[in-house]
């Protein structure tokens, strides 16, 4: 896929490419299982997952309602524990203010992985005046050596494979006088943070995102597990923190609840191994830590969102789960949605935030399954918003005609005959319910094209496979 | 104030249908920061410390258990044999481990931490049995490159400072009234997944976690 170039308009083109790619197939099938397993394992083991599940839909909901305050607040916090806030209504704006901040050229600035800086464009906004990028969390430094966008909102770089990895260090890493191709896991890791420590260690700026912003202490959080994002703030003297206006939480209680849900449905741990809040600039007697900390909040559409039909994607914790549980994002990996958050989420999100006329098909990349909304920590109705965009569409007539509903998904879903399997058997029990006085459809959601011309008789509440295989 | 400022506190109303919130509502709102709900925590029987130690063995790090302060030498001289690290430590300046007669022949550093240093010992505020973690606070005593440059970070932890859930430790520290440049949860070695999801230990801070747990206080 040529990824420069990539776009959410060209969803249907990148799909299909996608569809072909034999090594992305590879990838993805390895990583889905093993999401999957971890998180229903995690899920299950806590007894009040349901109950934290609604209290923590009520603290965001909460929030939403409450955003200037608890924004001001935030602000008032930060203000006194000695950072600045910076507010960015466009994502062009924020760069302005990292670039003010840094000054300067030629800087060497360190990133921990956050998704608004690649809202933001920033890497290519820095490169641009002269300053050198170093991505720190492995995912997203293997992209970087691949010149690629994250493909995942917590896993970056799940698309590759160990073998198209080792060809990348051993392409990009005899500048540091390492030669030997590396093929085992273990050795994989040891090279980069050899090649990275050096890094950490002689650079200007670091930034990081932000999982959360806690109004009562004027503190950002980060939840990572190689502790990357730790060394990016703590060795140079800037530290910079990304974050988008919805993420703000009143306080450190509220944080513990979306913390219980947020590692179990992301990766299936109950806590990741480094959760850090960070409060202003280092104290004066500490002896390490940055001088400066800035708090950079990105609107980007989102106040907008607020109070709209979609605000409940504005409680989304980034935690992937929705993404791991798609069967559409597990076919065609996340590049081939064209914009930076792709999956169920990236769907609902993407139009809100660069025009529904910029990404007609996404709503439609969806086969109406409903796992994303039942896997969803914040109770976010991933699939009722995704019909809400295609009825918008429909509406404001950017779509001719209802046959594209659904179409695409479906013609992605017929040529994966095991996807196709699990998703009919789904399908007929639906619609057998649905034409169970008739005995026969007039018309089948979404390809109404086909059904115009003939009945569709109705399926018994199995597959033909499913009976085929009862019959043996 | 900025312009962006101005602009995206006015969206935001503007999305809300309201003005700024009258004084009422601010100060609702302000009690429910000063005052926070406790959420839900989840129920456990287990003692605090049985279910940290057992929290934390499950994330990869270790444990040892020792009955007081002054077995700690001991119990962290065997770790740096068990991998034939020498005695070369960078330490946090805690008042517990000041408290320790560490051996003569020990090379201790109080600094922060830098590339080459192999292990470091620290103290720590708190113990979370709810997930096995620890957490430390950044500080004169602490700088927080000891928790993350050096390649095995021995933690120091007595069993009264372990607490049952996370809002137990955000109840201490406001106790205490303050809030340091950072607060690191730690709950095992570093680690990442990022090469085909197989997890490996070792990314980019620690690649061992050890834990010495001090029973008594004396
Ligand atoms: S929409 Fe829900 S499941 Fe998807 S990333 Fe956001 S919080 Fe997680």
């Amino acid at each position: 896929m040529n990824l420069e170039h990539r776009s959410a308009a060209r969803f249907k083109p990148q799909a299909a490419e996608a569809l072909q790619d034999d090594n992305l197939k590879r990838a993805l099938a390895k990583a889905k299982d093993g999401f999957v397993l971890k998180r229903l394992q995690a899920v299950s083991n806590l007894n009040e997952f349901e109950s934290i599940r609604t209290e923590a839909r009520r603290i965001k909901d909460h929030v939403l309602k409450h955003l200037d305050y608890y924004l001001e607040e935030f602000e008032r916090k930060v203000i006194a524990t000695g950072g600045h806030v910076h507010w960015a209504e466009t994502a062009e704006q924020a760069c302005n203010v990292v670039q003010d901040i840094i000054g300067g050229e030629g800087k060497q600035v360190l990133k921990g992985k956050s998704m608004v800086s690649e809202e933001m464009g920033l890497n290519a906004a820095l490169e641009q005046r002269g300053h050198t990028v170093v991505e720190t969390d492995l995912g997203e430094y293997i992209i970087q050596l691949a010149h690629e966008p994250p493909s995942h909102i917590i896993a970056p770089a799940v698309h590759k494979t160990r073998d198209q990895i080792s060809d990348l260090f051993h392409q990009e890493h005899p500048k540091y006088g390492l030669h030997k191709r590396l093929t085992e896991v273990p050795d994989l890791v040891s090279e980069a943070r050899q090649v990275l420590r050096d890094k950490f260690i002689n650079s200007d700026v670091g930034i990081t995102g932000a999982n959360f912003l806690i109004a009562e202490t004027g503190s950002t959080v980060i939840v990572t597990n190689e502790g990357n994002g730790d060394l990016s703030q703590i060795l140079p003297n800037v530290h910079i923190v990304t974050a988008s206006i919805e993420k703000v939480v009143p306080t450190l209680n509220d944080a513990s609840t979306l913390l219980r849900l947020l590692a179990r449905s992301a990766t299936g741990q109950e806590m990741s191994s480094y959760t850090t809040f960070s409060t202003g600039a280092k104290r004066t007697d500490d002896q390490d830590g940055p001088e400066e900390f800035h708090v950079i909040l990105l609107d980007n559409g989102r106040s907008k969102v607020l109070g709209s039909d979609f605000q409940d994607i504005l409680r989304c914790i980034k935690c992937g789960a929705c993404l791991n549980h798609c069967p559409v994002y597990g076919a065609i990996g996340g590049h081939a949605y064209g914009w930076v958050y792709p999956g169920p989420m990236g769907s609902v999100l993407t139009p809100l935030i660069i025009g529904l006329e910029n990404a007609l098909d996404l709503p439609q990349a969806c086969s109406l399954n409903g796992r994303c909304g039942q896997v969803c920590p914040m109770s976010i109705p991933l699939p009722d918003l995704l019909r809400r965009h295609r009825f918008k569409a429909f509406q404001q007539g950017l779509i001719d005609s209802r046959t594209k509903y659904g179409l695409t998904a479906w013609a992605l879903m017929v040529k994966r005959p095991r996807l196709y399997h699990a998703l009919t058997s789904v399908l007929t029990r639906v619609l057998a319910l649905m034409g169970k006085s008739k005995g026969s459809l007039r018309a089948v959601p979404f390809a109404s094209g086909w059904t115009s011309a003939r009945d569709l008789p109705v399926p018994q509440g199995q597959t033909f496979q499913q009976l085929w295989a009862k019959r043996k | 104030m900025s312009d962006a400022r101005r602009q995206i506190m006015a969206n935001i109303r503007r999305s809300l249908g309201r003005d700024e919130l009258p004084e009422s509502a601010q100060l609702e709102l302000r009690s429910r920061i000063s005052e926070p709900e406790q959420g839900i925590r989840p129920h456990f029987d287990q003692d605090l410390a049985e279910r940290f130690v057992e929290k934390l063995e499950a994330v990869a790090g270790t444990v040892t258990r020792v009955p007081s302060l002054k077995q700690v030498p001991a119990a962290v001289q065997n770790y740096l044999d068990q991998y034939q690290i020498k005695a070369k430590l960078v330490m946090s300046a805690d008042s517990t481990l000041a408290q320790i007669d560490w051996p003569q022949d020990w090379q201790i550093e109080h600094r922060p931490a830098s590339g080459g240093d192999h292990v470091s010992v620290t103290g720590v505020f708190a113990g979370i049995a709810e997930t096995g973690t620890l957490a430390l606070l950044s500080g004169p005593v602490h700088p927080t490159t000891l928790n993350f440059l050096p390649d095995d970070h021995i933690a120091l932890i007595r069993a009264d400072q372990i607490v049952s859930h996370l809002e137990d430790l955000w109840g201490l520290m406001r106790k205490h009234a303050h809030m340091p440049r950072t607060v690191n949860l730690i709950t095992g070695p570093s680690r990442t997944a990022d090469v085909e999801q197989t997890i490996q230990l070792g990314a980019h801070g620690p690649r061992r976690l050890h834990v010495v747990l001090v029973e008594s206080s004396a």
